[in-house]
């Protein structure tokens, strides 16, 4: 009487085959630990120690910033927080190209240097790399800290206030707490994503001091054709991944404050230099992430009209990757959050979020080595790109898409049932209307993430380049101009098709 | 006629058993403390729950085994009947057909349902602009359209005061007349139970027990459902 629904089931198989299975296909090709030299070592430590200083210098300086903003109201806050989403979409290699033209050789910021005598600063290098892993990670790191801080009741801060409190004795009682518990969670975060960073690396890094593994994957694959060495560093890399993952489930400390009423409530934030410190935190950290997008903007934007058509096909081409990826993402998520939502399928979950722990140049590595007999990678680059998108956008589509399958079995499965709605009648007048607002936001994530993924595409195709790869080339020949202007269309894309994707899910 | 032969169901530490028969067109009141079994029992006969064992017939026919909604059942639940998403038409189309591929016949069905219930030109509004009243109409107008012989009722109009839930029964009561339909109805309410139904399953000590004449039950109830009514 229970209706079987194998769809699910067999999606979950599917993607676990094709990830564990171009995982063994890595495991296979690789040679043994002694495969690897010194200089992949190197890369280890450098992978390892970056992630770690990345990390610390994205949580540190997150607290001032997310301090000032629980406990101050100002014009622009709201905007300011929504703007520290921004990252999340903004494609990498963008964010790149505009800490090039603050921090760059002929940036502002070495100007300043040149006018009053200085030394000059280079941003390639080590500090280059950590530095774009904090630009990134700090507006994450001030949400998630800012939540804490949102999450303490207000009335505990009124009964501090009654109880005359100092700064001091709030940041002993409350505020310390909280700290200890949110920061380590947050602190991991940051590290999980610097571990696997690869386009930062590839733009900013390099050399014997800069590089990771994932760009020692892609060297070692593109370069050297030593797919047994790519294969090895592969494994390396999961292991990583995988030694991390475990350290997060011992990390996750849940914050033990009660629940409080959640009334809008107007904090007093302390007068006096506080308030002046708090203004500057604010300021700094606004400026340190505006400051590279608006520049890059002031070059680019201007120019974008007279853009070769290399860059408008490249454009087109991207586009269109980047929808099919989103709606590829879109259906296997729906399918395996439905399945979920039926219950009895712990598996299916893991299996969707098992690209967590995947890298797509591994993946991509693996699937072509287990493709190369069939088919020349020139004509596989473009579909195992969109695949390979696809299915690293699934772990957030899933996350977005679980909870509302569950609400919806829940509130109108038996009245489905008991009208006999089925197939495509149920998808049609229940399933999509009801889930049209996390299906369009997944979508629009998944759009933007490929729209500017700069990472598998690399291994292989260079004839036709995706827009992220063509503003790769255009800043390898040195043609800043060209490649601000790509870089702001690039932006200026992958927003527009979040937009349109979340906006469509809002209308329906 | 439904036949409910030796069934036994099993949820963590509650079971029930059920060994009973219900005729053709009867009202039958289902009636017992709470978490006594009723909804238990109405999801068994409606197909949201397998037996463990026993066997469900319908007209000698076995339905044990298929799925809720190609049972002879129609079904109204507590809460969430309608989809708030679709319009009163479409609400009450699903009944005629799942897929809403409704020709121009079929649309006038849906008009004149609702006009049966007395909500005449409310096609195209959503269910959210509607009273609870109103919203109960559009699913007795579909289960009219659906016209299955054997109407499973879950407390649905408990939300409502006490005239506009007796205004309800006696349209369920209509409907069931014209389409000739058995029902079951769960209740905790004597006199829905009195008014409605002559006779009345009582659910006791794990055991759907066979129908008995409702008044007399009520008059002089068993201990367990004495403390139950008060």
């Amino acid at each position: 009487m229970i209706r079987r629904h194998p769809a699910g089931a067999i999606i979950a198989t599917l993607l676990a085959t094709l990830i564990l299975g171009t995982l063994a296909a890595v495991a296979w090709q690789a040679r043994g630990l002694s495969g690897l030299g010194p200089w992949d070592w190197q890369a280890v430590r450098f992978t390892l120690w970056q992630a770690v200083v990345s990390a610390i210098l994205s949580a540190l300086l997150a607290i001032p910033v997310a301090r000032a903003l629980a406990r101050r109201r100002f014009r622009g806050r709201a905007a300011l927080v929504t703007l520290l989403g921004a990252p999340f979409i903004l494609p990498v290699i963008v964010a790149i190209m505009g800490l090039i033209s603050v921090f760059g050789r002929n940036g502002a910021l070495n100007d300043g240097l040149r006018l009053l005598g200085l030394p000059e600063i280079s941003i390639y290098g080590w500090q280059g790399v950590i530095l774009a892993h904090v630009f990134f990670n700090l507006p994450l790191s001030v949400r998630l800290i800012l939540q804490g801080w949102q999450a303490i009741p207000a009335e505990r801060f009124r009964l501090a206030e009654s109880l005359g409190f100092t700064p001091r004795d709030r940041l002993r009682h409350l505020e310390l707490p909280m700290l200890r518990a949110v920061l380590p969670g947050v602190w991991l975060a940051v590290f999980l994503v610097c571990l696997t960073s690869f386009a930062v690396a590839l733009t900013l890094g390099g050399g014997p001091s800069a590089t990771t593994v994932e760009l020692a994957i892609y060297q070692a694959f593109r370069f050297d054709f030593d797919l047994g060495r790519a294969a090895m560093l592969g494994l390396v890399q999961i292991a990583l991944s995988l030694g991390a993952m475990t350290l997060a489930f011992r990390i996750t400390i849940p914050a033990a404050f009660g629940a409080g009423m959640q009334e809008t409530h107007t904090p007093h934030g302390p007068r006096g230099w506080r308030r002046g410190a708090d203004t500057l935190a604010i300021l700094l950290a606004a400026v340190f992430l505006l400051w590279p997008i608006l520049s890059v903007t002031a070059n680019g934007l201007p120019r974008i009209a007279a853009l070769p058509t290399e860059v408008w096909s490249a454009a087109a081409r991207s586009i269109v990757m980047a929808i099919c990826s989103a709606f590829l993402a879109l259906t296997l998520s729906l399918i395996l959050a439905l399945a979920v939502a039926r219950g009895n399928s712990r598996w299916i979950e893991s299996a969707g979020m098992l690209p967590i722990v995947a890298s797509p140049l591994v993946l991509g590595t693996g699937l072509f080595i287990l493709l190369r007999g069939w088919f020349a990678p020139q004509t596989l680059a473009l579909p195992v790109t969109v695949a390979i998108n696809a299915i690293m956008a699934l772990p957030f589509g899933l996350r977005a898409l679980i909870p509302a399958a569950r609400i919806l079995r829940a509130d109108y499965g038996r009245l489905a049932a008991s009208l006999d709605m089925r197939g495509t009648a149920r998808l049609r007048y229940l399933t999509l209307p009801r889930l049209a607002r996390p299906l369009g936001f997944a979508g629009g994530l998944a759009a933007a993430l490929a729209m500017g993924d700069l990472g598998v595409i690399t291994l292989f195709a260079q004839e036709q380049p995706t827009l992220p790869l063509k503003l790769y080339q255009l800043m390898n020949s040195y043609r800043m101009e060209d490649a601000a202007a790509c870089a702001i269309l690039l932006m200026l894309i992958s927003f527009a098709l979040f937009w349109i994707f979340d906006r469509g899910g809002r209308l329906a | 006629m439904l036949e409910l032969r030796d069934i036994t169901v099993t949820l963590d530490d509650f079971s029930l058993h059920a060994d009973l028969t219900v005729p053709a067109a009867a009202h039958m009141a289902v009636i017992g403390a709470s978490g006594s079994g009723k909804s238990t029992l109405l999801s068994l006969i409606g197909g949201f729950l397998a037996p463990n064992n026993g066997r469900i017939l319908w007209d000698g026919q076995d339905i044990t085994a298929i799925p809720p909604g190609q049972r002879p059942v129609s079904f109204l639940f507590q809460d969430q009947n309608l989809f708030p998403h679709l319009s009163v038409a479409q609400n009450v189309g699903l009944g005629l057909r799942p897929d809403l591929r409704l020709d121009r016949d079929q649309q006038a069905q849906v008009s004149h349902a609702l006009a049966e219930v007395g909500l005449s030109g409310m096609e195209r509004r959503r269910p959210a602009s509607l009273s609870g009243g109103q919203q109960s109409r559009v699913a007795l107008a579909r289960i009219l359209l659906r016209a299955r012989p054997l109407l499973l009722l879950d407390e649905p109009f408990a939300a409502l005061g006490p005239a506009l839930k007796s205004e309800m029964l006696q349209l369920v009561a209509r409907i069931a007349g014209e389409t000739r339909a058995t029902v079951l109805m769960v209740t905790h309410d004597p006199r829905d139970a009195r008014s409605f139904a002559p006779r009345t399953i009582l659910i006791e000590g794990g055991i759907a027990h066979a129908p008995v004449p409702t008044g007399p039950l009520l008059d002089d109830p068993p201990p367990g459902l004495r403390t139950y009514l008060g």
